[in-house]
């Protein structure tokens, strides 16, 4: 076969040279604009598992590369005046240059024809080639000639990044997060020789902007960033290589290949440095494509689709940890306040690869100082993992961070809680929850999702809500009693066959902030008058006192899932023209009449939490910056905790769905906001919850309890 | 965790004896389900054509459509002939809905692609309505009306199917994908605070000893797919060792329910996957 290679980078280099190795008789010369020795940028990083491949797809080269790493287990975070290490890790990093010199003589040694600065505006000089593979990079000419048939994407990250070297000797990948004037600034450095380290600077761009940095040429940039980080260079210098601020861009590619050309590395794919993953990338897709083209001699097609259903997969899980870890240092600045440990652990765990028990493997001690840190016992050796560190509130102390809800089953009778509900409750605290949530406990008869609904709205319901608290006790468990109105959702079929389905003949008369209906089928509600609002701002009241009298633990308030309360949260559902609509305070106002209503006749020594609505996921819904001011202004209220809900305040939205998604939202109300939360949303394992703990990103799991059920 | 088969109804060279033959040797065989695929543009079977005359044949395996493409009908008909099948299948019926992957299906018979999605999901709660009220016949044998599945991959296909459906029906790919879209239709089902849990079907497809010819039918059924077309070709199991596979891939996923969606139309195939599944 006649191979064309456009691009002589790592991955270009490296099929060249195993397709060469499988089938000597294959022609292949390999095109590069640039000199052999010019290179940009200063070491790469591998990690284990990517050495493995290169030790089987080429010993002679894995040898040398290998013979020339830095190779170490520790990453250090620099934050807050305290440097914290944790190890086990395992990376190796050599010099991109030594890279592709090694790369180049291994070509040159088995037959491969290098054509250094040679330009290919196109890809002409290739027609003549049975195979074309394009590893011509980020700005890829192949990609940018097929995009009608390769049909890429191209995102551009907001922050800025300049990518240095240093002649100071590093021992630990280090991560440094300094606050300056003008903002936070983070390094990202890491050794890749005995003498040399890459040292990657980061902003946000407003950062970059005010620190006057868009104006700064190479040199003020220097001078610049030696002086903002002249603590951790100790006397070393930053080393250019016409060194840009340039912010990131994500390709992503819906097919690698048309016709006889086929995409690797980033020229197909890129993965935000953060992770430090482009180049593995880039030669695994290259080991990749020479083994599937050696499955299938004589069927380009064929091997094109065994490399791209190989490596895919692969590139999208990295691409979408990349993502998260972009994000993560885009907010860092949320972080402020947080204790090193901590700080480090939320770093580590950023995009959802490494969780509490992988960061034990790998370092036991690390892990320990989080678990005594979380446990707030640093005196001891080894504290209980943070699942099991109890969680105080007002006069109450919940004995674990594990909430299990009590499912709805539509089962009670005019508001009367079902014998088989209560089980349900005394079930979940048997199961080891530390507190146990009720399904939607109504204020009111028209407060109800469907007549199935539990109340507190009389006197006698009251009796067996005391004995689900005695009995959720009796287990060591506290019972949360979430106490709402259903609003615009109310008056519908018991939700076996579906939800949102209206009572037959209409059920009974609705309310809500707005007169708007909640699905097509559904009723139009009645937009609350004064007397509506002073009648339901009480019987919330009324209830709240009487699940008091009922000896029920923890109270919490639903302004969440579209119903009263919630709805008047959102632009959605909230057209007011009065003071209870329009802006955010103005939506607020009557949900914090109810709170204010509630938390005077509840207890204060008893916990009040609040579920909460932090995005609708429909446009021109909530905006996160509401949630937030929401959320501050609930603790201000005196609500103890933030139960983080999204979406239902419409029937028709927009969902994410994905792993954790409300674990981020949890984040940014927990850390913006300074409110503690639970969290839920696809929680389903220990190690799941004992993360999402550590790292400070909620109080409390919402425990899915399916995996453990099943067994 | 249930295993069904696929009815040959998209596949080449099936004639009516053929494809009728296949159910009746299905359903004396271990095989749970017998599922149909929907396309306008094709030449495949009509699948409530194809399930009644199956009904006619069979007694025990369930019959689903995987999918039936919903918003190209009209809901009042679709909940008449379904009800229809479920009556004449003494309640076999499990009806799959999602809004299918091509356009042109659309365009041929003049309905608007654009809004799909949300159609479908009042297509959903619009069919219990129409069989709980019963003024369009007949009434269905299972109570309530046959079980609803809903598929599709974005967050408003779960939102959907956990408002509406009684499951989630994927559109195949390997365990691993199927997990992903499994952990959504969870969460979605939690979220909305339904009663009970989701059923949850899979699909792969199968032609054991005759890769080629069925590589052949995939790629040209997915042709509109472009380069993805080859990529659902070379999934196709076409050894005992990848059903097996693929069958532990989904069971160790949390699949209920996986039907094997043949890709030739030879009822030979019925005994070589019977032998494979013991």
């Amino acid at each position: 076969m006649r191979i064309g290679v456009l691009g002589g980078g790592p991955a270009g280099l490296y099929f060249a040279l195993l397709a060469k190795r499988a089938d000597p008789a294959h022609e292949i010369t390999v095109v590069e604009r640039n000199a052999p020795d010019a290179t940009f940028g200063w070491g790469v990083v591998f990690s284990e598992e990517t050495l493995g491949a290169l030790r089987d797809a080429d010993h002679p080269s894995y040898t040398e590369i290998s013979d020339t790493f830095a190779r170490w287990s520790a990453i250090d975070v620099v934050y807050g005046g305290r440097t914290v290490r944790s190890g086990g890790h395992v990376f190796s990093a050599i010099a991109r240059r030594r890279l592709l010199e090694i790369l180049q003589r291994r070509c040159r040694d088995v037959g491969v024809e290098l054509a250094f600065q040679r330009e290919a505006p196109d890809l002409e000089p290739f027609a003549d080639r049975d195979l074309v593979v394009a590893a011509d990079g980020v700005n890829s000419t192949a990609r940018r000639l097929l995009a009608a048939q390769l049909r890429p994407t191209l995102d551009s990250h907001r922050s800025r990044f300049i990518w240095f070297g240093t002649d100071l000797p590093l021992d630990a990948f280090t991560f440094v997060f300094r606050t300056a004037e003008h903002g936070m600034f983070q390094v990202h450095a890491y050794p890749f020789d005995a003498d040399t380290s890459t040292f990657i600077v980061e902003c946000t761009e407003g950062t970059w902007r005010a620190a006057g940095l868009d104006q700064a040429g190479e040199a003020e940039s220097i001078a610049f960033c030696q002086d903002l980080f002249a603590p951790e260079l100790d006397g070393h210098k930053l080393l250019s290589n016409r060194s840009l601020w340039i912010s990131f861009v994500t390709v992503r590619c819906r097919s690698w290949h048309h016709g006889n050309v086929v995409l690797l590395g980033d020229a197909a794919h890129t993965a935000h440095f953060t992770i430090g993953s482009g180049t593995k990338l880039a030669m695994e897709d290259a080991v990749a494509l020479a083994q599937a083209l050696q499955r299938h001699p004589a069927a380009l097609e064929a091997a094109f689709t065994d490399y791209e259903l190989e490596r895919q997969p692969v590139v999208e899980r990295f691409q979408e940890a990349a993502r998260d870890s972009a994000t993560w240092f885009e907010n860092v600045r949320r972080y402020d306040g947080f204790d090193p440990v901590q700080f480090a652990c939320n770093l580590l765990t950023r995009s959802g690869r490494i969780g509490h028990l992988e960061l034990t493997r790998r370092d036991p001690g690390f892990a320990a100082a989080v678990d005594r840190f979380f446990a707030g016992r640093p005196e001891t050796l080894v504290a209980p993992p943070p699942l099991f560190a109890p969680l105080g509130q007002r006069a109450l102390t919940l004995a674990n961070r594990v909430a299990l809800a009590a499912g709805a089953e539509d089962d009670a009778t005019d508001g009367h809680l079902a014998g088989a509900a209560a089980e349900r409750l005394a079930a979940a605290a048997a199961a080891g929850a530390g507190v146990v949530v009720s399904e939607l406990v109504a204020v009111a008869p028209d407060g109800r999702v469907t007549p199935g609904t539990p109340g507190l709205w009389a006197d006698d319901h009251a009796g067996p809500w005391a004995e689900a608290a005695r009995q959720v006790a009796a287990h060591g468990s506290a019972l949360a009693l979430r106490l709402g109105h259903a609003g615009r959702r109310g008056a519908t079929r018991p939700r076996r066959t579906g939800v949102d389905r209206p009572l037959p003949g209409g059920g009974w008369p609705l309310l809500a902030a707005s007169a708007i209906a909640y699905t097509p089928a559904s009723p139009v509600p009645k937009a609350m008058d004064a007397g509506d609002l002073e009648r339901v701002a009480g019987q919330f009241a009324a209830a709240a006192r009487r699940a008091a009298d009922a000896g029920v633990q923890v109270l919490v308030c639903d302004l969440a899932h579209g119903y009263l309360l919630g709805g008047f949260l959102s632009p959605l559902a909230n057209r007011r023209d009065d003071e209870l609509g329009g802006s955010p305070e103005g939506r607020l106002r009557f949900p914090l009449r109810v709170v204010d209503a509630v938390r005077a006749a509840w207890p204060d020594d008893r916990p009040l939490w609040a579920a909460l609505t932090v995005t609708d996921w429909a446009a021109g819904g909530l905006e996160p910056e509401e949630a937030v001011a929401a959320a501050r202004a609930l603790a201000a209220h005196g609500c103890d905790l933030i139960q983080v809900t999204a979406g239902q305040t419409t029937a028709v939205t927009r969902p994410d769905y994905g792993r954790f998604h409300l674990v981020g939202w949890s984040d940014l109300v927990r850390n913006d906001a300074g409110v503690p939360t639970m969290a839920g949303g696809g929680l389903t394992t220990a190690d799941e919850v004992n993360t999402v703990l550590a790292a400070g990103r909620a109080d409390l799991c919402l425990l899915d309890p399916r995996t453990y059920s099943r067994a | 965790m249930e295993v069904g088969v696929g009815l040959p109804t998209t596949t080449p060279g099936a004639d009516g004896t053929g494809i009728l033959e296949w159910a009746r040797r299905a359903d004396q065989g271990p095989f749970a389900s017998l599922g149909v695929l929907d396309r306008m543009v094709y030449r495949s079977v009509e699948p409530f054509a194809a399930l009644s005359a199956a009904a006619a044949v069979t007694t025990r395996a369930r019959l689903v459509t995987m999918v039936v493409i919903g918003p190209l009908r009209n809901t009042a008909l679709l909940a008449k002939q379904a009800a229809s099948l479920d009556l004449l299948s003494a309640g076999r019926l499990t009806l799959g809905l999602a809004i299918g992957a091509r356009t042109d299906d659309y365009r041929a018979l003049g309905v608007d692609p654009d809004g799909r999605g949300r159609r479908l999901g009042e297509q959903l709660a619009e069919l219990r309505e129409l069989w709980e009220k019963g003024e369009v016949g007949p009434e269905p044998v299972q109570p309530g009306g046959p079980p609803l599945l809903a598929g599709g991959l974005s967050g408003e296909a779960f939102a959907r199917m956990a408002r509406c459906a009684d499951g989630y029906v994927h559109g195949g790919g390997p365990p691993r994908a199927f997990a992903a879209a499994a952990a959504r239709a969870w969460a979605a089902w939690r979220d909305l605070e339904r009663p009970g849990r989701p059923e949850l079907w899979g699909q792969g497809y199968f032609a054991l000893g005759d890769a080629d010819a069925g590589a052949a039918y995939l790629r040209d059924y997915y042709a509109f797919t472009g380069p993805f077309a080859s990529k659902v070709a070379a999934g196709n199991l076409s050894s005992g060792r990848a059903v097996k596979d693929f069958v532990r891939g989904y069971e160790d996923a949390g699949c209920d329910h996986l039907v094997l969606l043949p890709t030739v139309s030879d009822p030979a195939q019925l005994d070589r996957l019977a032998d494979v599944l013991g």
